[in-house]
């Protein structure tokens, strides 16, 4: 049956399909956190859970990130597999201590008899419009934290794959959901969903030979589009989605750049202190010899995330990239 | 102001006519919720004993054995072999009648300070001390024992034990989380998450709190305004209970009351001990720089041990040969601990790497063939260097 036309499936359904697929298959899997009951989040990434499962199974908690996280840690101490939404990326900031202090150390602390399997999920990121405190893209401390994985979908297809490998590790995930992509829409099969390989693989989305965009979440498409508008000027970019930021895939990363000589670094968060400079570090450390260039970033700006009516000019677009592009071709100056 | 013509809103306005606002009144009747404000004594109290002899006998044993593993374990401090010992000197009776109240599949959660409350749960005292040694982190599997790992941030322990008492419940199995928590401990965030979790879901947890006058330096009133701190549960929409926490069998009492509410359904409670520190915060602590002689004289008189020991003597339900007999048993574990502790341990530093993930990353694959190399090269070294080898 390849012909059966399939409906466009949005991220946000595939989240919710992908939490409530979790439920159904292991009774261990708890989805918990502020309004997901009732309301089904605040983004309906869990609509439907409390009434198809209860609500023990899917629990309106009180309002408090780190009374929520630190239950979490009990539930999981007693073998349960805990999925905690965060409902923003800033306010996941008052859990932060039973993250950095608890659970990414847990496992280490009692040296692997307890770990705990606790997937946190955070929307994250801008371009939506939302007032303070509801467009940080937080992903630099998370990845500066020994013990968490840090992964981020892009697309529909991955936002299931990796959410469900993510419910299914026996280690902490720290889940960032690029907000700004839950409308995107794919011809994603709600019955027939993808599995991804196990986290910690980027994926080319774009071949290309000129350069590499190296990028995750929310700036994917934007990259897919610079990539698009770059052929006007005979530019063959290449795109990979690193999906995973801890752990690091360095093969494909590496792989990429040595084909093209070439790479740029995309993503919202700060550019000081950001993700993008360790990516950065690496590939200049693997592929030196290699580069026909400096490796480039194209980042948001190095300031408290702005106000929505100026975030436009904050967040990296197509034409910064195509310019960092540009300046990609340099020839050594003599 | 003048106005053109009446708006919609002002028509809106002209008709409403004020109702009274809803009913309201407590959601929970807090009088049964308050703590007595006299804290429950039993030892010295006329015909307030009524406690089981062998449970009383077991209970002076193990305060006995525990002001014996205090001291041994400062003495360690001294001696270099434990990086640091949070001492319970005076407020053994807590940590003795919180391990005795829970039945085996209970969890106890300790801080950094409740090392004796999980060695009277029958951990090994080398494993409890590990921490502190400076030898790994944990000494223990936490399942085996059912002690959580011992918890160095204030207060963060506490949410950790209100989400396993209720996992269990969830799961059907009967469990009582008993968390542990000092003075300063309830200044803290996730103090009051907790309490409020634990009552929100009715977790069946008990929270301790041993108040021992100090946090570090900063003495109660400079803590909180409250008329108690067992006062913080009316709150939270649970009891409070205040005991005396020198007082063995008054905090054996009180906890076991608490963990059989919580058991049946009943919901947490919130217990504070009023105790006292009778050493300083740690061996870096100087006590004599926040507080005087007679006070610490005043506590020394009011020793948990001796006021056990007082009651029991003179019920005739301790004689000479008991005292000697919990005496000598603390003597054979302390000289055991001392043995095993002046002993190096052997670390491994490639478990460095160990136990960050189920499974390494690349990232930690690629540091630890470093280490194994710095390593392999260290031994190389030290072969040559040993006398009879080839030398250079």
């Amino acid at each position: 049956m390849t012909t059966a036309a399939v409906k466009p499936a949005t991220m946000a359904q595939a989240l919710g399909r992908a939490l409530r697929d979790a439920l159904a298959e292991d009774p261990t899997v708890h989805v918990m956190g502020e309004d997901v009951g009732t309301l089904g989040g605040v983004f309906r990434i869990t609509d439907g859970l409390a009434k198809e499962f209860g609500e023990d199974r899917c629990t309106d908690t009180p309002l408090a990130e780190a009374g929520i996280l630190g239950a979490a840690v009990g539930m999981a101490m007693y073998g349960l597999r805990p999925v905690v939404e965060m409902q923003f990326d800033a306010f996941a900031y008052p859990a932060f201590e039973q993250l950095v202090s608890h659970v990414s150390r847990w496992r280490n602390r009692t040296r692997g008899a307890m770990p705990l399997p606790i997937t946190i999920r955070v929307p994250y990121g801008g371009g939506i419009g939302g007032v303070e405190h509801h467009s940080d893209s937080s992903e630099a401390y998370y990845i500066a934290t020994p013990g968490l994985h840090v992964v981020t979908p892009a697309t529909v297809d991955d936002a299931y794959g990796l959410l469900r490998a993510s419910i299914a590790s026996d280690d902490p995930v720290v889940f960032m959901e690029p907000k700004r992509l839950y409308w995107s829409k794919s011809q994603w099969n709600p019955q027939t969903p993808t599995a991804v390989e196990p986290l910690g693989r980027a994926v080319v989305r774009r071949p290309g030979r000129s350069a590499t965009l190296l990028t995750y979440g929310p700036s994917l498409p934007v990259c897919l589009e610079a990539a698009e508008a770059a052929t006007a000027e005979g530019w063959d970019l290449e795109v990979v989605d690193l999906r995973s930021l801890v752990p690091f895939d360095d093969e494909t990363v590496c792989a990429s750049v040595r084909r093209t000589g070439r790479a740029l670094v995309v993503h919202e968060a700060t550019g000081f202190g950001g993700p993008g400079g360790e990516i950065a570090a690496r590939v200049t450390e693997r592929c030196f010899h290699h580069l026909e260039a400096p490796v480039l970033r194209v980042t948001g700006f190095d300031i408290p995330y702005p106000p929505p009516m100026l975030e436009r000019h904050h967040l990296p677009g197509v034409d910064r990239i195509l310019d960092a592009v540009a300046r990609l071709q340099w020839e050594a100056e003599s | 102001m003048k106005r053109n013509s009446p708006t919609v809103l002002d028509e809106q306005r002209g008709a409403y006519r004020p109702t009274p606002p809803p009913a309201w009144k407590p959601r929970t009747d807090p009088g049964p919720l308050l703590p007595d404000p006299e804290p429950y004594r039993v030892l010295g109290t006329e015909g307030a004993l009524k406690a089981d002899p062998a449970l009383l006998r077991r209970l002076y044993a193990q305060l006995v054995r525990g002001r014996r593993y205090n001291a041994q374990a400062t003495a360690l401090t001294k001696q270099g072999r434990l990086a640091v010992y949070p001492s319970t000197t005076g407020q053994e009776a807590c940590e003795i009648a919180a391990a005795d109240v829970l039945r085996e599949q209970d969890w106890l959660f300790p801080s950094y300070r409740d090392t004796l409350a999980a060695v009277a749960r029958g951990l090994d005292p080398v494993q409890a001390l590990t921490l502190l040694r400076g030898d790994w982190h944990t000494g223990y599997d936490p399942r085996e024992h059912r002690i959580a790992p011992l918890c160095t941030p204030l207060a963060t322990q506490l949410p950790h034990a209100v989400g396993l008492a209720h996992a269990a419940r969830l799961r059907g199995d009967d469990v009582v989380a008993l968390a542990l928590v000092g003075d300063g401990g309830t200044s803290e965030g996730d103090f009051h998450e907790a309490l409020n979790f634990a009552a929100v879901w009715q977790a069946p947890v008990v929270f301790l709190v041993q108040n021992n006058g100090f946090a570090i330096s900063v003495p109660l009133d400079k803590q909180t305004a409250a008329p108690s701190l067992a006062h913080k549960a009316v709150g939270y929409g649970m009891p409070g209970r205040l005991v005396d926490g020198n007082d063995v069998v008054a905090v054996h009492e009180v906890l076991t009351e608490a963990i059989q509410r919580a058991r049946t359904g009943g919901g947490p409670t919130l217990v504070e001990a009023i105790t006292y520190r009778i050493d300083a915060h740690t061996n870096a602590d100087d006590a004599t720089r926040y507080r005087e002689d007679k006070e610490v004289e005043v506590w020394r008189g009011h020793d948990p041990i001796a006021l056990l020991e007082r009651e029991l003597t003179e019920r005739g339900l301790l004689d000479d040969d008991g005292k000697q007999a919990a005496k000598d048993e603390a003597e054979t574990m302390a000289a055991d601990l001392r043995a095993r502790m002046n002993a190096d341990p052997v670390l491994d530093p490639m478990d460095l790497f160990s136990h960050v993930f189920a499974e390494q990353t690349s990232q930690l694959r690629e540091q630890a063939a470093q280490l194994r190399a710095e390593l392999d090269a260290e031994a190389e070294n030290d072969t040559h260097n040993e006398p009879g080898g080839t030398g250079r």
